[in-house]
């Protein structure tokens, strides 16, 4: 076999396998551009500027003259244009035969998505064997996939909020949640089932998410919802009403000396410090109650609010205390809104 | 098959003939929900079932209902995407149809699990082309036949599309390049950024 001649190429040539080389005389000016590279450097090109005055040699560093070009001849040159937007470009030089210079071949590498952009490149302006359009390609695919995925997690997460706010469980404590009281209170009023209600409000408890933190706060959250479980039975209703707002819901159970009785243990047991690690968080409790024999019909929401009032009640007596709805005074109350004139 | 193809279809008939029209054909379609998600696979059976029912809602041969959405598919404004990656494919029309060997494997690249058909273009002399377009499911030649009158159209050439038949799996479609610049295409650009990312490949 005869070995492969070494090759001389006419310059037509040159530009059709490499559009973005150009041709660095001795004396580092540019003597010839390949046309692609001529749509980024412009006038500087015809105009035989120096390599270095239109091109900042990022790495190697502290390539300043033209004989040090020649000397990193052949390792991978990291290149941004002078002028703006100054386009990173990667390169490779080979010393010319003879002293005759140097070639030099640049690529966009990653930047190739902006640069195609900037210099209204076309798929012509690339050989063939460069894979800057493929990577164009794949860029434009996985954008528009990434766009479907974002809506798709978009509307995974709407469906997933939809979700909780259809559920009936508060998450941190395993108590039920408002909605879940609502839709309970709904059906004891409608089925005509008696049952007593207890507002039970943690004192305090502030103080422990202030100074203990969050953590702290979630931990006597939850050991305030095991002591409820545990000081009822399992057909009353344990709600977690909001933050520190507790509903408790007790089925046929009306009669006043028993929920007080159980509101006295509830706050005995509140009154103990609960200990997170190695800290004491000191809370207490004020507590309303109300039954629904009081009412003729009990609706939900006038027990609600009627419980509320009596535990704002125990507040001002100075919490730690239990203080039942004294419907005598609300009836009359109700009467005497009855009896005013429609407001508008 | 691929939520990309269901979604296609599901917008094609949502943005041609109204949402009103999509959802009747969901529900007539008995898919169960009211709208397809992009990214994820469904039963093959669920899009013959949306075929048919739109067929029936719209009075309209399923041959014509597939070439129409091969049309929506690179000409709507919804879906600019796939029009900018075919346009990826050449300069010309010619180099586009050339380019639609390699379709296959791009959209692979892509989106893997996107099961697109396999189309091979031979040539027949300088402007008679066959495309032969592979897929187990039937219908994807008569997409091509709509998507290549409309690419043809977006490059300014002038092209005779003739569906030729299946058989045995293989659709085949023929090509007659009457004049490649025939009038002036629409403008693309590589760097240019799709304007609207809002369902950008599907709608």
């Amino acid at each position: 076999m005869t070995p492969a001649p070494d090759v001389r190429l006419p310059k037509a040539a040159l530009a059709r396998l490499m559009p973005m080389h150009l041709i660095v005389s001795p004396t580092g000016h540019i003597r010839h551009t390949g046309p692609t590279l001529a749509k980024l450097i412009g006038d500087a090109g015809l105009s035989g500027a120096r390599f270095l005055e239109v091109f900042e040699l990022r790495r190697p560093r502290n390539v300043t003259c033209v004989e040090q070009l020649r000397a990193v001849a052949g390792t991978t040159l990291n290149l941004r244009m002078r002028k703006p937007p100054g386009t990173p470009l990667k390169g490779l030089a080979v010393n010319l035969p003879g002293g005759q210079g140097m070639l030099i071949n640049l690529s966009f590498g990653i930047a190739a998505v902006d640069a195609v952009a900037t210099f209204h490149l076309t798929s012509a302006d690339f050989p063939a064997t460069d894979l800057t359009v493929e990577m164009l390609y794949l860029v434009e695919a996985k954008q528009a996939v990434m766009d479907e995925s974002h809506h798709l997690n978009l509307r995974l997460q709407s469906a997933r909020n939809a979700a909780e706010e259809q559920a009936f469980t508060d998450t941190l404590t395993g108590l039920k949640n408002r909605r879940a009281m609502d839709d309970i209170l709904q059906h004891y009023t409608a089925c005509g089932e008696s049952f007593g209600l207890m507002q039970v409000d943690l004192d305090y408890f502030k103080d422990v998410n202030d100074t203990l933190g969050h953590a702290a706060g979630d931990h006597v959250l939850q050991q305030v919802a095991r002591i409820l479980v545990e000081e009822t039975r399992a057909s009353d209703t344990i709600v977690r009403a909001g933050g520190d707002e507790f509903v408790l819901v007790f089925h046929r159970l009306t009669d006043p000396d028993r929920l007080g009785a159980i509101a006295d243990r509830v706050l005995k047991r509140l009154e103990t410090p609960i200990m997170f690690g190695q800290d004491p968080c000191r809370i207490s409790a004020s507590i309303g109650i109300t039954v629904s024999d009081d009412y003729d019909p009990p609706t939900a929401d006038q027990m609600l609010i009627d419980a509320d009032m009596a535990l704002y009640a125990s507040k001002k007596a100075g919490r730690a205390q239990h203080t039942f709805v004294n419907r005598s005074d609300a009836a009359e109350q109700d009467k005497a809104a009855s009896q005013s004139p429609p407001q508008a | 098959m691929h939520g990309l193809i269901n979604r296609s279809i599901q917008c094609f008939l949502r943005d041609t003939y109204g949402p009103d029209a999509w959802t009747k054909i969901a529900v007539a379609a008995d898919l169960g929900f009211d709208s397809f998600e992009a990214l994820l696979t469904y039963e093959a059976a669920q899009t013959e079932a949306v075929l048919d029912a739109a067929c029936k809602h719209l009075s309209k041969p399923r041959d014509m209902l597939l070439e129409d959405l091969g049309t929506y598919l690179v000409s709507h404004p919804n879906v600019q995407s796939l029009r900018r990656l075919l346009r990826f494919g050449g300069v010309t029309f010619e180099e586009f149809l050339h380019s639609l060997d390699e379709l296959h494997d791009r959209a692979r690249l892509a989106v893997p699990g996107l099961n697109m058909p396999l189309l091979e273009l031979r040539d027949h002399g300088a402007t008679a082309f066959t495309l032969i377009v592979t897929h187990e499911h039937p219908g994807f030649g008569h997409v091509m036949v709509g998507i290549l009158r409309a690419m043809a159209d977006d490059y300014g050439a002038l092209a005779l599309l003739d569906f030729q038949g299946r058989k045995d799996g293989v659709e085949t479609i023929a090509i007659e390049l009457l004049e490649s610049s025939f009038a002036e295409g629409r403008h693309f650009e590589l760097g240019e950024r799709a304007s609207d990312p809002v369902d950008a490949v599907a709608g």
